[in-house]
């Protein structure tokens, strides 16, 4: 079925298709219709799940917390100060090993008040042991938010996901996208097994005092389980595409087998960017697109290329790029632009501009200082 | 996979009777055995007898059982050691 929607309603129905059975969420833009279409579906009867209310995104976190370690799946969604408002509890799912599913619509953070896309808000989240995924259209937005449930709820994994995918530009955008039956879902997706719960015929305690040496261990498990995750990203988003046509994995590569310059980007400035690869193969340049999929775990062994260009909607102050920087020095020839910070539209024209400017040897921050 | 669980077992802590400033004691003359005390004791330091039994190896003296006593028969006095 060819459902027209926005990504936002897609990420509803996402999570319902999942069947996800509590869901806990604090309205924030542009964010809210995700919330909103969820209550309706709880309201409505068409999906049998918990709704809770709560009063910040704080609690949201803490109430999917809560509900998964009893064995329960969830969901959420937020943005920008909600996510940072968060910010402590996403330590907490990620160190309980808590498979949580979350939609993050990139917002840009205020001061000044700023409603626009911009990556920095998930960005300063990638330490919390969460594995990050961006979509650049609202069919991966779909795609992604079911297969995120069998990534993170892997035995191999136990790791909570966060989907992130711009604010307006997709957020707001309908755009067409093809749902499978929910029998199709069902097969794919089967009921969450917890590693652990919290069970009255089987009392544990959970989150007591550690001593160094084992909480030390903990940290190690959850370093191993990220490598681990690029083993079945790669394996889920191939019985994605086996199933439903559409192969995913860590990366996705566009026109790269004979590249001399690789333009590596995420999010919706990859869809962007694939205009762009056309534009400049039509002018003869031998490009190419790596669309960076996953942000966490970071699939460096998918990025083996001699010259890219790295264009992010973040930056690290004091630092520079974040993607950039996470790449120096494994990539021979390394230029980084930030583009598009606090919603500033980055058209192909821009990317073609860009991948000029870094033939020429230049680059930084994107249309205002490039050096 | 690892993340901080842990089963209870009696004692995992230790013998947290030898914390104990203050030892409660039930007159079991004035107790009406509504239980206060069996509830709230938040180490299961109580138990149920005939009257309320307090396992002193484990009671830490903290006086919640003494303070919810509806009918003042738990006193707590010094611990003599």
């Amino acid at each position: 079925m060819i459902v027209i929607d926005t990504a936002n309603h897609i990420s509803a129905l996402a999570a319902k298709m999942a069947r996800a059975r509590v869901i806990a969420a604090y309205p924030i833009t542009p964010q809210t219709t995700v919330v909103e279409k969820l209550a309706e579906y709880v309201e409505s009867g068409e999906l049998d799940a918990e709704f809770i209310r709560v009063e910040s995104e704080h609690s949201a976190m803490t109430a999917c917390i809560a509900a998964e370690a009893m064995g329960v799946r969830t969901f959420t969604a937020t943005a920008s100060h909600g996510l940072l408002l968060m910010h402590e509890m996403l330590h907490w799912a990620g160190l309980a090993r808590l498979p949580i599913v979350m939609v993050n619509v990139n917002r840009a953070i205020g001061p000044g008040w700023n409603i626009w896309s911009d990556a920095n808000d998930s960005m300063a989240q990638r330490d919390t042991g969460w594995l990050h995924f961006y979509c650049s259209s609202n069919q991966e937005v779909y795609d992604s938010i079911i297969m995120a449930y069998k990534i993170a709820e892997s035995q191999e994994v136990m790791l909570p996901a966060m989907i992130c995918y711009d604010g307006f530009i997709l957020s707001h955008t309908s755009m067409p996208v093809e749902v499978p039956e929910q029998s199709k879902i069902d097969e794919f997706l089967p009921e969450f097994k917890p590693a652990w719960k919290i069970d009255v015929e089987n009392p544990i305690t959970h989150g007591n005092i550690v001593e160094p040496h084992y909480y030390a261990q903990i940290r190690y498990d959850m370093q191993v389980a990220m490598e681990r995750a690029k083993k079945i990203i790669e394996e889920v988003g191939e019985e994605w595409g086996k199933k439903f046509g559409r192969d995913y994995g860590l990366v996705q590569e566009y026109k790269c087998e004979d590249a001399d310059y690789v333009i590596l980007t995420m999010a919706s400035m990859a869809a962007e960017a694939k205009v762009a690869v056309d534009e400049l193969r039509n002018k003869g340049e031998k490009v190419g697109l790596v669309n960076l999929r996953t942000h966490r775990p970071m699939p460096f062994e998918r990025l083996k290329y001699d010259k890219i260009i790295v264009i992010e909607r973040a930056v690290s102050f004091g630092l520079g790029g974040i993607v950039y920087n996470e790449l120096k020095g494994r990539v021979p020839e390394l230029y980084g632009f930030i583009a598009g910070i606090g919603g500033m539209d980055v058209s192909y024209r821009d990317i073609e501009r860009m991948y000029e400017l870094a033939k020429e040897g230049k680059d930084g921050w994107y249309p205002i200082e490039v050096k | 996979m690892k993340t901080a669980i842990s089963y209870p077992t009696e004692g995992a802590m230790g013998k947290t009777g030898t914390w104990r400033v203050f030892r409660p004691s039930i007159d079991i003359g004035k107790c009406i055995k509504c239980w206060r005390c069996w509830i709230f004791c938040p180490d299961a330091a109580i138990s149920k007898g005939e009257y309320p039994v307090i396992d002193y190896e484990y009671c830490k003296g903290c006086g919640i059982c003494a303070n919810e006593c509806p009918v003042n028969a738990i006193e707590m006095g010094r611990e003599e050691k």
